[in-house]
């Protein structure tokens, strides 16, 4: 019974996954009908050439940037929740994106203070996206090292949201020092944008994502068992070091990896795992594992074409539609919730 | 049948070190837990059941002295090793999840399954044959958090049978239990240290049900821990000096204690 209702719901999110992608290729400042979106996707000729263009060029690498990054903050989102038993965990909670946000802070906002070769390397894309990966890298660092002193997981989870306002002091801090277009840069970046990753990035980004998502399928029977509280999980013979430290490692490598590409993306990982066990009624993480890649990508897709407007010529800020849309999902969650 | 020795102490010492001092709190323990037997560890709050059962169980190491699980050192087992000879089922109340009692009973194969945790047929017939003994095969499809306290620890009851060890180590039990719901969970620990002989030792408060249903006790008292039958504990008057307080005393005629 339960399997046949699985495999109706897993068929049902494929068809709906490859349907918002078609709709999400297919809507923009230029709308491109969507049996064209097929054709050119399935390599055949299209019937305008700039059609062929915007999709390979623009809406193609956007896509499979919304599908990565749906994937993994929702993955990670779902890793955390089980992880520090608390249902309001997510990649934010673990402090991961406010490191990112501090090391781009410090490099784009703090650049007058540096020499002026190399502030104008920082301030190049490449810049941004090493100082995110390292800011994310050091929380990690952080992390590790307070896990070793902490055995107790929620004093790991207060130090990530200590670790979230320390760092938004120091933003604050930098904001006052900072001319006004420094201050619009960080702010854009802030904003989130999927928009502009090439081909080359597209391929770094999977990789990581590839790496990180293998991760965590190593760490989906522990969870299972950390399901019972973690004495019961090593009384089954779960080595928990190990688990904990083979889950903030793969977190890390998929929150700080988007974050770096795409700037800091809110909901995304709080809301989808929820969305998951409401729809699966489970809490088997093989099950959840698969249901939260498939909402994520949706819920991603379907975030960016609100984010484009239909029909008008303006693109709002990713993060904004993420928030706006997972905000009320976690709070009607909340109050309807009796177990999750 | 021959009585197979499942755990065995050494002269054990168990107690805390600080940085400054070691507090022992039980000295020079022998004792013996044998397969077959049902075996209650009873004593007053505070006189230290949980630190010897988490000492037996290889959670904390002992202050001197050594404890045998299947005559080998317990500290030198790894955590996979460990969790096939040995199962618990602890006080502590479960995280909130949408586990269901056969998902939940299932875990309890995780040493056994492959790295992705996939049940084989084999351990989808461990599941079923634990639930049939236990009798909750009823409660296969309801959510563990659906079912009431007396039916949630004979799930994790049949959970630590589903590990397939030669122990299992309970703490408190009976808990939080009406009368009937004790009673049942002692009658089904003891049907069960008879049918598949497993040792099972547990801590309780319930001693006079204890006396009456468990093969062997273990008596933590101030002076000294001592591991006998209940009828020879009773006769030399060991549980008299259970409790410091003078007005609560053991009648041994009635194998109950009686309060002036």
């Amino acid at each position: 019974m339960l399997k046949i209702r699985n495999s109706i719901l897993f068929t049902t999110l494929s068809l709906v996954l490859v349907l918002t992608l078609l709709l999400n290729i297919s809507f923009g400042q230029v709308s491109i009908p969507i049996k064209e979106v097929v054709k050119s996707i399935l390599g055949s000729s299209v019937e305008k050439e700039t059609w062929e263009y915007i999709i390979t060029n623009y809406r193609l690498p956007k896509a499979i940037t919304a599908i990565l990054v749906g994937i993994s903050l929702s993955v990670s989102g779902l890793l955390m929740q089980t992880f520090f038993r608390n249902p309001l965990a997510g990649p934010y909670v673990l402090g991961l994106s406010s490191g990112s946000s501090l090391g781009v802070a410090f490099v784009v906002l703090g650049s007058s203070f540096l020499p002026s070769i190399v502030a104008q390397f920082f301030i190049s894309s490449y810049g941004i996206i090493l100082a995110s990966c390292i800011g994310s890298l050091f929380v990690l660092l952080l992390i590790v090292l307070v896990s070793k002193y902490l055995r107790d997981v929620m004093s790991i989870l207060i130090v990530g949201l200590m670790f979230s306002s320390f760092t938004s002091a120091i933003v604050n801090i930098l904001t006052y020092f900072s001319t006004a277009e420094q201050l619009q840069k960080y702010t854009f970046w802030s904003m989130g944008n999927i928009g502009n990753i090439s081909w080359q990035n597209i391929g770094f980004l999977s990789i990581a994502i590839f790496i990180g998502t293998l991760l965590s399928i190593v760490s989906l029977k522990p969870l299972d068992a950390l399901l019972l509280g973690e004495n019961y999980a090593k009384s089954m013979g779960l080595n928990f070091k190990k688990t904990q430290n083979i889950i903030i490692l793969s977190t890390s490598i998929l929150t700080g990896s988007i974050t770096a590409f795409v700037g800091p993306i809110a909901f995304i990982g709080l809301a989808v795992p929820h969305l998951a066990k409401l729809l699966f009624q489970t809490s088997n993480h093989k099950t959840l594992f698969i249901g939260t890649i498939l909402i994520g990508s949706i819920i991603m897709l379907l975030c960016d074409l609100i984010s484009q407007m239909p029909m008008s010529d303006f693109t709002l800020p990713i993060n904004a539609i993420t928030s706006l849309v997972g905000a009320p999902i976690v709070i009607w969650l909340i109050i309807k919730r009796k177990t999750i | 049948m021959k009585k197979e020795t499942i755990i065995a102490t050494h002269d054990l010492s168990i107690g805390y070190k600080t940085k400054k001092e070691t507090i022992a709190i039980a000295e020079n323990l022998n004792l013996e837990l044998t397969s077959g037997k049902l075996i209650t560890l009873v004593g007053a709050n505070g006189i230290g059941k949980s630190t010897l059962l988490r000492t037996l169980t290889g959670i904390q190491k002992p202050i001197s002295g050594e404890v045998f699980l299947a005559e080998k050192n317990i500290n030198s087992f790894d955590n996979l090793e460990l969790a096939q000879n040995l199962s618990l089922v602890l006080t502590e109340k479960l995280p909130p999840s949408n586990l269901t009692v056969f998902e939940l009973i299932a875990l309890g194969r995780q040493p056994y399954t492959n790295w992705l945790g996939k049940l084989s047929d084999e351990d989808i017939s461990t599941v079923k044959s634990v639930m049939k003994l236990t009798q909750i095969e009823h409660l296969a499809d309801k959510k563990h958090f659906e079912i009431s306290d007396g039916q949630l620890q004979k799930v994790m009851i049949a959970r630590a049978l589903a590990q397939e060890t030669s122990i299992i180590i309970l703490d408190e039990p009976t808990t939080h239990l009406d009368l009937f719901h004790k009673v049942s969970v002692f009658k089904l620990l003891k049907k069960l240290s008879q049918e598949t002989k497993k040792c099972i030792l547990f801590s309780t408060h319930d001693i006079d049900l204890a006396i009456q249903l468990s093969d062997e006790m273990i008596v933590m008292t101030e002076e000294n821990i001592v591991q006998d039958q209940p009828c020879n504990l009773i006769s030399k008057g060991i549980f008299n000096s259970l409790f410091k307080d003078q007005t609560i005393t053991f009648d041994s005629e009635k194998g109950k204690f009686i309060i002036y």
